[in-house]
Parts: C-alpha cells; structure tokens; sequence
C-alpha cells in the first residue's frame, strides 16, 4: 500500500507521519497539495502542523485546496483516510467528518499527553484495540474543542461514529479528563465511511519506541499495514 | 455596475462557547468595567461591483457560505451600501 501524506503549506508533522509509518512496515510519501494525488494512492494522511498560519480558522484553507476534492472522491471509493490534529481541523471544515474543532475552553495551546478510550474496536483504525481499552497519545493544540449541534451528536452517537474520548488513566470519561472542553469528551469521529476518521490526538507521535513514553498510537497507523 | 462594500460579520451561534471573549470580558472587569455579557464578531468588508445590491448581497452571501464562516459554530449577516 502506497500512503500519500498531503502536505499543505505549513504542515509540519507530514515526515513524522512518513517515518512513523516506514517503522510500520508501510510505504508512505509525501505530496505537496499543488501535485494532486499519486495515481496509485492506497491511504491518505492529512497530517498534523498550522496550515496557512490557521488564518480565517484552523484548517479552513488547506479544506478547500483543490486537492481535498480528490481526497473526497478518493474517500468515497475506500481509501482509508485519516485526519490528524490539523488535519482533524482540515477533514472536518471540508466536512469529510461532522463537527468542528475550535479554540480550546483553555484558551491555551495545550501540549500533554491523554488517555483515550476506544469506543468502538471494529474500525480499521482500532482493529488492534478492543473497545474500552485506554491508549495514552499526545495531543498539541490550540484549537481542539469538538463542537457539535445537539442534533448532529446525537446522530453521531446513535450511529456509533464516535472514535475516541477523552478519559481518565481508568477509562473514566470525565470533565476532568476533556483537556479541552469537548462536547461528550469526543476526541476523534468517523466519517460516513468507517474507512474516514479525524483525531486530534498524534498517533504517529505514539508509535516509534524511541520517541516517547508510549507507543499506543502505532495500533491506529496499524490501518494501513 | 455599481461598486459596492458588502460587510459579512461573522459570528459564534448563541450557545456555542466563546473562550476568548470570556477572557476578553474578564480582562475589562479587571480595568474596573461593569459589563453583563460580551460577544465578539470577525467582520469582513468585501469591495465589488455588481449589478445592484441585491446582487453583491447574494455573492457576498455565497462567500460567507463557502468560505468566511463555518456553518456548524457560525451565525452570519450581510450588509451592502454603495460605495
């Protein structure tokens, strides 16, 4: 499998994204937004970094980049898509996933690693998990708020397209445990495709052994393997 | 063709937390203001030319749409004068 990582101006976690991968076992390149994607482009990375300095909005920029077109076409037709933490921001304003992730309740850009609890196991992206495990991944962000109508999370919730949220070191999902004020300590959703996803959290800062205190995201990465 | 400013101001939907314009507020209280609530807006001043306001409001409508607000957090309103 071949992972196009899309790298738009000021992306900055395109190569820890690739290396991370490599370690993995799977083939990954970067592609610069301007080049569209590789015809042979089995997974797609929209990856971490300040797109256009966050300008209008996090994301909003590099969301409506003839690029994302592609990438939407592409997700329609299956290919695993993941949005990471900027590219969380990018996948949801280009409405790849529902919500939109806004400044923290902090008002602070948040730098820490978090307990995640894995609420559903039957995704590609959780495969190596069971459903109630609690991963430990960084998150780095200033804008990581998950906002959402009452309406659309309970749609959300109803068809089981919440990921990840925020917990305790216990798995309890708690106030204390939401790092930014997300709505239902949502921390990553699907898409309409299983095979779509954004998190703010940074698996691919959770994978190499040497990086780190803990390689829990590698099993997420793992959807591509 | 007439030039027009058509004005989209951009704002939080009631009910969606705006963190900085809490800090915002409680930084005026510090200086000693008495203030019940505050909101902050972005506003964004388009220049064009168009056939008449009605369409320069549309356009600039269409920008708000697409691009100058995120309908999931966002209200907007739009407001054209000749220019």
């Amino acid at each position: 499998m071949t992972v196009s990582v899309v790298q738009f101006g000021g992306s900055n976690c395109d190569r820890d994204a690739v290396r991370a991968l490599a370690h993995l076992g799977v083939d990954a390149e970067r592609v610069w937004h301007e080049d569209g994607l590789p015809a042979d482009t089995e997974g797609i990375v929209l990856p971490g970094g300040f797109s256009y300095g966050d300008y209008l909005r996090a994301g909003a920029m590099a969301a409506r980049a003839p690029i994302m077109k592609e990438v939407h076409e592409a997700a329609a037709d299956g290919v695993p898509v993941i949005g990471v933490c900027n590219g969380a921001q990018i996948g949801a304003e280009s409405g790849l996933t529902a919500g939109a992730f806004t400044t923290n309740a902090s008002v602070r850009f948040q730098c820490e690693p978090v307990h995640l609890r894995v609420e559903r196991a039957d995704t590609p992206w959780t495969a190596a998990y069971d459903e109630g495990d609690v991963i430990e991944v960084p998150i780095a962000h200033g804008e990581g708020r998950f906002e959402i109508d009452e309406a659309a999370h309970a749609d959300l919730v109803a068809e089981g397209r919440v990921l990840f949220r925020y917990c305790d070191a216990d798995g309890n999902v708690t106030d204390a445990a939401n790092p930014n004020g997300s709505t239902d300590n949502v921390a990553g959703v699907l898409g309409e495709r299983e095979t779509v996803a954004v998190l703010m959290p940074h698996p691919e800062r959770a994978t190499l052994p040497d990086l780190g205190r803990s390689t829990d995201g590698a099993g997420i990465l793992q959807a591509f393997a | 063709m007439t030039a027009y400013t058509a004005t989209v101001t951009v704002r939080l939907k009631r009910g969606v937390l705006d963190p900085e314009a809490e800090t915002t507020q409680q930084a005026l209280e510090r200086l000693g203001f008495e203030l019940s609530d505050l909101r902050s807006a972005d506003r964004f001043e388009v220049d064009l030319e168009a056939a008449d306001a009605d369409e320069a409001a549309d356009r600039d409508g269409e920008m708000a749409e697409r691009l100058l607000a995120n309908p999931t957090i966002h209200d907007y309103d739009v407001a054209v004068a000749e220019r």
